[in-house]
Parts: structure tokens; sequence; C-alpha cells
């Protein structure tokens, strides 16, 4: 920035308190949800405004982790989540290298077929998801929220894989397939070890995703052996007694794998939402 | 080493035709430059041989086998690219590897044609190294290493030199040169350089628009090109092309540019109805000053010189042309200077279609 | 002259694309078209869950019904303040922060990330985090406004029926901001900087040149983004589930946590399609709208 030294400063001061209040209102809510959670009970509703609680106790993520089905429901989120991330992420390596390199018939098509699905409401397909899970004995599965989650993954994780298989030239394969390689042996042993930022972010994206999906969770599974987190954690805000100690600290653990996969892949999202803007 | 026949070879991309009916036929062990402008279509040929890409019609045979129908890795070919192409997470050892691994050849096999291609290149101290780490002209000799490594019927350049600087090109050409002399491999190589093709080739193909212009050596594209499309894209500075009138006068032809008397040619050609023709001379062919005898009288309009020789641009009766000299002269802006040409070195051509007169 | 290999080639080189993307497309065609196709179809017929003789075609019976029920007309009004309040401000205060984030700063590597954090939580925790940050009991939000004189007691809006729509609304705005954001960072990214200096060499101020190169610049971006994102909060009825249920008294509730509420509690699949397929309707009309809109724009050009 150019101008006068005072100017200069006086710009720079503002630039960094809109960014700081930006800061402060993106990190207050999980500010609060971790003061919450480490505040013990009997000082709870006393000092309840209090930025800062005058004791701090790790009780609550004790009853959390020890006397609920929270473990249970957060070991059923794992499981779901992952196995999603994993199958969204293969086929989206595969269709999004196919889009890429090949402008074949009909690719206009899929495309296009791929972005409308996502425009439909989730609400539409509920139901009738539903029935053909029931008859399919999916529901109350953990198999049939990976399905589902799968599905609606992939268009945006192909789109992701897309813009990073963009970026890699066409003629390392062509190198590859010259050397005497197929064009599958070069997609896994050239072409996909480049593109590991792109695997990493998509795997995050879906593995997130997934994860704080609720609608179908809610619906889909009735039981808490196949209940997933967020299920969890809504039916027990909603009992008659609720504790909000031990309930702020399932959500702080319901928030770790979040925020660390972000942390790790958010450089990488912007990155690949870059180049897919760059192309238009 | 193998020979590559090409025939009646076409391409398209949709509607748009990329190669009209090629027919070429590279000898075994023959350096052969395909040359043109950009689009002419030479890399999309290059790529048809290496089967990247198929061809819309016609056969191509690589040592006699018709290969149409092979994918790039079962046609015994290597290629280097313009981008060098190297796998980047790889060293240059398995850069160089890679495809003796492909085919599973024995470890110690693949260290011996590994070793050896890397002393031939000179990149033996550089084997452990990644290609981010590496020059412009390592990676091309890491490149050229790769397709060594292979022994393969034929090499295939597809403008290899162009990413490097000046200094660096003229270095390459050099090893290219030498490597093809020690190989003795039959190679293709494409660039759009009229001098690397003048330099490197043992046969030039000039193409322009899809179709070939001519095949031949070097200097007989030079002093006897067959349309105005080879005279004026290689030499460099480029041939003049003048307006003018030929007029058969008695065993020869009378040419006159601007209304004045140009050169008379000893022999006979087949010329127009109406005498229109486009008289071409190359710069190094006209000799400046009275000495020379010449008298056709040009304008001085600029010098430029590089120390071992000048180029003079000047205006004869109204047309621009280059003359080039070794000599130093004092020339001055504005200056009349008599010009001599070279008449055993005038090419006519048929001002309409641009081809040779003969 | 044909060869036999020539056929075999050609066939795959056909159909290796569809190879590769295939199982992609067939889950995807399996879990969402088929289903789209019959959730419409139950629109069309009675389908009670919990009654095993239900199922029959009865035509335009749901639709019928639709027409006359308050709530869904109240739900449809809820829509357009939720959506448009929503995309705003997340619209405006995204374009500010990637304003801000566009050159880069010392700490920017920190900054950064932080910031775009709420866009990666999930929805239904933001829910049930606004959800207490609302709550007077445990929350600290009506307890300031209270003291900013903007309530009269420090009370939960999520239960005062004139106010329940604002506390998802907030959430949402804390949530889709970052991708605004980032959406608009990565455009303003791509506009060469030389474009910028030429301005400033001609004389251009800060602002200026924000108005005669910035704007024209994002302006492609901004309106497909402003479009797919508008129907997507329409769309989204979690942050509204959670955190009031559509409640009380169907005062925050929305088309899509109606169709939802209809199915989950009413257990009237039939009904809840029909809404479901309005909803649709209404949204395929609004990016036609759109659409043409743009078309003329840059028709005009």
């Amino acid at each position: 920035m150019r101008g006068t030294s005072l100017s200069r400063t006086v710009k720079w001061t503002l630039h960094y308190a809109a960014l700081l209040a930006y800061v402060a209102v993106a990190l207050f809510p999980l500010y609060w949800l971790l003061r919450v959670s480490i505040t013990p009970n009997d000082i709870l509703y006393k000092q309840g405004m209090a930025l800062l609680p005058s004791k701090v106790t790790l009780d609550h993520y004790a009853t959390v982790v020890g006397k609920s089905d929270f473990l249970l429901f957060f070991r059923n989120s794992i499981i779901v989540s992952g196995v999603t991330a994993i199958a969204s992420t293969l086929l989206a390596t595969a269709a999004g290298y196919a889009f890429s390199r090949f402008g074949f018939r009909g690719k206009f098509w899929i495309v296009g077929l791929m972005l409308v699905t996502q425009m439909f409401p989730l609400v539409i397909v509920i139901t009738p998801i539903f029935s053909i899970f029931g008859v399919l004995g999916l529901t109350n599965s953990l198999t049939g929220l990976i399905i589902i989650y799968t599905a609606f993954n992939i268009p945006f994780a192909t789109f992701l894989m897309q813009s990073f298989f963009d970026g890699i030239p066409k003629e390392l394969e062509e190198a590859a397939m010259i050397d005497g390689a197929t064009r599958f042996k070069a997609l896994v042993e050239i072409v996909a070890p480049l593109t590991l930022p792109g695997i990493v972010a998509t795997v995050g994206f879906c593995f997130t995703g997934a994860w704080g999906e609720i609608l179908f969770a809610l619906l889909l599974n009735s039981s808490p052996s196949a209940s997933t987190f967020p299920v969890g954690l809504l039916l027990y805000s909603t009992r008659g007694t609720v504790e909000f100690g031990p309930m702020m600290a399932a959500g702080v653990l319901a928030l770790l794998p979040v925020c660390v996969f972000f942390f790790l892949i958010q450089r990488y999202l912007v990155q690949g939402l870059t180049a897919g803007a760059v192309k238009g | 080493m193998a020979s590559i026949e090409i025939a009646n070879v076409r391409k398209g991309f949709g509607a748009v035709s990329v190669l009209k009916g090629i027919d070429l036929t590279i000898a075994s062990g023959e350096f052969a430059v395909l040359v043109g402008p950009s689009g002419c279509g030479k890399s999309t040929l290059l790529r048809l041989i290496a089967g990247l890409d198929d061809a819309s019609g016609g056969d191509i045979l690589i040592d006699g086998r018709r290969v149409n129908d092979l994918p790039p890795r079962d046609r015994d070919i290597a290629m280097v690219f313009q981008s060098y192409a190297l796998y980047p997470h790889m060293n240059v050892r398995d850069n160089m590897a890679y495809s003796l691994k492909l085919k599973r050849t024995p470890a110690a096999r693949i260290a011996e044609a590994v070793g050896g291609a890397a002393s031939k290149l000179g990149l033996e101290a550089l084997t452990e190294r990644k290609p981010r780490a590496l020059s412009g002209g390592q990676r091309q000799r890491v490149a050229m290493g790769r397709a060594i490594v292979r022994n393969p019927k034929a090499f295939l350049f597809d403008e290899p030199l162009s990413n490097l600087d000046a200094r660096m090109r003229e270095q390459m050409r050099f090893e290219i040169r030498k490597l093809h002399r020690d190989l003795g491999a039959t190679s293709v190589y494409v660039t759009h350089d009229q001098i690397e093709a003048m330099t490197m080739a043992d046969r030039i193909v000039a193409m322009n628009a899809g179709v070939i212009q001519q095949v031949g050596s070097p200097l007989e594209l030079y002093d006897d090109p067959a349309n105005m499309f080879v005279a004026g894209f290689i030499g460099s500075p480029a041939m003049n092309f003048l307006e003018g009138q030929a007029k058969r006068v008695g065993n020869g032809v009378e040419i006159i540019v601007g209304g004045k008397a140009f050169c008379t040619l000893p022999h006979a050609l087949a010329l127009p109805e109406d005498g229109h023709v486009t008289v071409g001379i190359r710069p190094e062919r006209i000799g400046i000053g009275a000495a020379r005898g010449g008298t056709a009288e040009a304008v001085v309009d600029l010098v430029e010189t590089t120390g071992a020789a000048s180029v003079v641009h000047v205006d004869l009766t109204g047309q621009a042309m280059k003359i080039f000299t070794t000599e130093r002269l004092q020339l001055a802006h504005g200056e009349r200077v008599p010009l001599a040409f070279d008449a055993g070195h005038v090419c006519l051509f048929d001002r309409a279609s641009g081809e040779r007169l003969r | 002259m044909s060869h036999p290999g020539a056929a075999a080639r050609r066939r795959l080189a056909i159909l290796e694309p569809w190879l590769y993307s295939a199982p992609a497309l067939i889950l995807i065609i399996v879990t969402t078209l088929v289903p789209i196709v019959i959730g419409i179809s139950y629109a069309f017929r009675n389908v009670m869950l919990l009654d095993p003789t239900s199922g029959g075609f009865v035509g335009l019976d749901n639709f019928r019904d639709l027409m006359r029920d308050a709530s869904f007309w109240n739900a449809l009004k809820n829509t357009v303040t939720w959506t448009a309040s929503c995309v705003a401000f997340q619209f405006l205060f995204g374009l500010i922060l990637a304003l801000l984030l566009n050159r880069p700063f010392p700490g920017r590597s920190i900054i950064q990330p932080i910031v775009f954090l709420p866009w990666a939580i999930p929805t239904f925790l933001i829910g049930m985090n606004w959800s207490w940050l609302l709550n007077p009991a445990i929350g600290p939000l009506p307890h300031w406004a209270y003291a900013l004189g903007l309530m009269s007691a420090p009370s939960n809006i999520l239960a005062d029926p004139n106010y329940a729509l604002v506390g998802p609304i907030l959430a949402g705005i804390w949530w889709g901001t970052p991708f605004f954001a980032i959406t608009l960072l990565a455009a303003l990214q791509s506009i060469p900087r030389e474009i910028y200096e030429a301005a400033e060499i001609d004389g251009a101020g800060g602002f200026e040149r924000f108005r005669s190169i910035t704007i024209p610049f994002l302006a492609p971006t901004m309106l497909i983004t402003v479009m797919l994102r508008t129907i997507w909060v329409a769309n989204s009825p979690e942050l509204i589930v959670v955190m009031t249920k559509g409640g009380p008294a169907d005062s925050s509730q929305i088309v899509a946590s109606y169709v939802f509420t209809q199915a989950y509690q009413g257990l009237n699949f039939g009904y809840a399609s029909a809404v479901a397929t309005a909803l649709v309707v209404l949204l395929l009309i609004y990016a036609l709208l759109l659409l043409s809109i743009r078309q003329a724009m840059l028709g005009s050009r």
C-alpha cells in the first residue's frame, strides 16, 4: 500500500481490526462451547456469563466418555465417515480423471447430471430412500448411511479431483505409456501420487461432510447401536433433564476430528477451488 | 534400427483437417527433421507415429509392420517431449529405469543400461537428484537418457529444445547430433526452428498447412527450393522476394524489377503467360559496390551488424531488400549503392501459386 | 481395407472414459436419480408409513391439501425471509473478508484458517451451539442483547414466535460466510495484478479501481455463486430442524424443514413428497429466471 506513513498506518490498523473482529466472531461460539465444558457444575449457573470460569474441571468429559453411549456413537461416526471418505475419494478420483483427460460424448450430460442432483433438496429423496432401504434391510445400519453419504459426496469430490488432475500435464501419462505402461498403470504409479494434496483434500472434505450429517442419520436409524454422533447428541439434548456440561463436552469432542482435518487441508481446498475458478 | 513409412496418412479433428494425405519414408538410421510453422501438422504427425493419437486414414509402418492399431507401448519407440515430462517424484535413476522396470528386466540389467546411458550423457553425478533440482539442459539430457535406455526402434523428438535459452540450445544441438552419430538411431525430430533443421538433419521434411512442401537434404532445400514457402522458411536472414517481369530472350531469361534491368539468367525456364513472376534471391548472393560490376541502384535504409557480418537493408525501386555481407562497409542512410545479383542463384516463382518455375 | 485390431482399439477408446466414471455414475443414479423419481411419484399417492393399507394412487389430492394448508404458505414466506437474509449477509460479510485476505500480510497463514473454520463445523453442531448461546440459562447472547438495549429482557428468542427464525439465520450467517469468502477470494486472486497497476498509473484511486476492475471481473462468479447458494440455502433445513424444529407453532418453519417434519413426525410420506415437489418446482422456476436474466445481460454487452 502506498501513501503517507500515517495513512498507511491507519489503513493497516483498520485492516487488522476488521480481521480481528472476524477472528473473534469465528472463534467465540467455539470458545464458549469449550468454556462451559470445562466449568464444574457448582459454578455453572452462578458464573454463567463470565468469560473465564474460576475453576476448571474435566469431569464432564469423564461423564461423556465413561457414563454414556457417546463412545459408541463416536465409534459409529468414525466408521461411517471413514469408509465414506475412502469410497468417495476412490470413485471421485476415477471419475475426475476421466473428466480431466477425456473429452467424450456425453460428458456434458454427465456433468450436468451431477450438478442437477446437487440442486434437489435432500428432503425429496428422504422418503423414497427410507422405503427402499427398509425393503433392502439397510435401515438401522451403518452400511445404509455409508452408501447414501458416498453418493452425495461424489459430485463435489469429483469436481475437486478433476481440477487437481487438470493441474498435471498430460505429457506425464503419455511418457509413461510410451515407456510401456497401460493408462491405468500410469494413473496409479505416476499421476495419482502427484495429486496427493488433492486426494488428502478430498478425503478430508468427504470425511467432514459425512461426520456432520444429521437428517438421514436421524430418519434412517432409530436404534442406538447404529446411531451416529449427531443423532446421539441431538436426542440427548432433548431429554427431560438436560445437563449442559457433559453436552458441551460431547460437542467439543465432536469438533476435534473436524478441526484437525480442516487445518490440514484448507490450503488445498482453496487451491482446488482457485484452479476451478480460473477455468471459469 | 528401423525404417518408418507413412502412406497417405490423414488426420482430422472434427471438421478441421490437420493432415491432408502425407506420404513419407524415413530410412533406417536417418535423422529426419519435420519443420514448419505452428499449426502445420508436424507435431500431430509425430504423435500419430508415437501412437498417442489415431490417424483418420492411411497407414503407418514401423520396420515394415503396420502399427496403426498398436498402443504406444507396443510400438517400441521412445519420445522426448518439449516439456521433458520427467516423473517429478522419481530421481534421475528411477526416471531412466522406469520403462525397464515395467518390462520386469532384472535389476542387474537395469543398472547396466542406466549406468551406460548416464555416462554417455554426462549424468553420473546427478542420478540421485529429483527433476526439480536440475537445470533445463540437465533435464533435457535425462529425458534423452530415458529414451536411450530402451534401445528402441526409433527416437521421436517433439521440439525438445524450445524451452532452453539460446546458448543451451546451441550446445544441445551439438550433443544430440553427436549422440545420433554414436547410436545410429532412426530419429524423427520436430521443430519450428529452421536453424535446428539445417544443422541437424540428414533430410528435412518441410510442412505447411498439413501438406509436405518438400523433402530433401538441408542444402537441397536451401539451394533448390520447390516453392516460395520453403524458400522463405529455410535460411536466415530470409530470402528476398521481389515483384518482377520475366521475358524469354534467346536461350535465357531477362528479369526486370521496378522497370529496371535486374539480371539475365543463362538458361531457359517455363514462364507464365503475362510474365509476372516473383523473383527470389538470397541476401548473401547480392554484392554491394561498384567493384562488383553491379548495374542496379538501391538506397540504403539501415545497417545491422553482429560484428562478424552485417545485414544491409535497402530499397530497390520501392521494394525492400536485405543484403548479407561479411565485409565491413561504411554506409549511410540514404546513400545510393550499386548492387550486383548472382544470376546463378536467382529463383523464379509463379506469382499466383508460389511454385518454383523451372 | 478393415483391420481386426482397428475396431477393438476404437471400441476401447470410446469405452475407456466410461469405465473410469462408471462406478461413480452408477452409485449416483441408483441412490439419487431413482429416489428422486420415486419421491416425486409419492406426491401422487397416499403413503402413510404406519398404515400398511396405504400407498394408493390419489392423483392431485396431496397438492389440493397443499394449496389449502396455511402452514405451507407460512413456510413459503419464511423460506423467502430465511434465504434472502442468509444469502445477503453471507455475501456481504464474505466479500469484505475476501477483500481483507486478498493481499498478503504478516499472520495471514494463521488468520486465514481461523476465519474459514466455521465452514468445517458440522451444521447440527452449529445449530446446537447457537441454541446454547441463545439460551439465557447458559449462553451470553441474550444477556448482552439486554445490556445493549436490544431486548426488553434476556429471553430465549428461539421460544418467541416472532423472532424464532432469527436464531437459525444468525447461525446460518456464521456458517456460510467462509464459503462466500473462499469462493470470492479465489476469484479475486485470479485477477491479474498488472491490471490494477495499469489503472493506478492511469490515476485511479482505491475505490475507483474496486468499482471499475474488481466488480466487473467478479460479477460472473458472484452471480453463479449467489444463484447456487440461494438454492442450496433454501434446500437446507438442518439448522432450523436442530434449533427450533420449525417451532414454536411452525413460526420458523421453512418449506424444506416442513417436508422433514411431515415425514419424520407426521409419517405422511405422500404429503411430504408433495411439499418437496412443490419446492423443487419453485426452485427450478427461480433458476430458469436467473439464467434468462444472465443470458439477457450477456446478450446486451
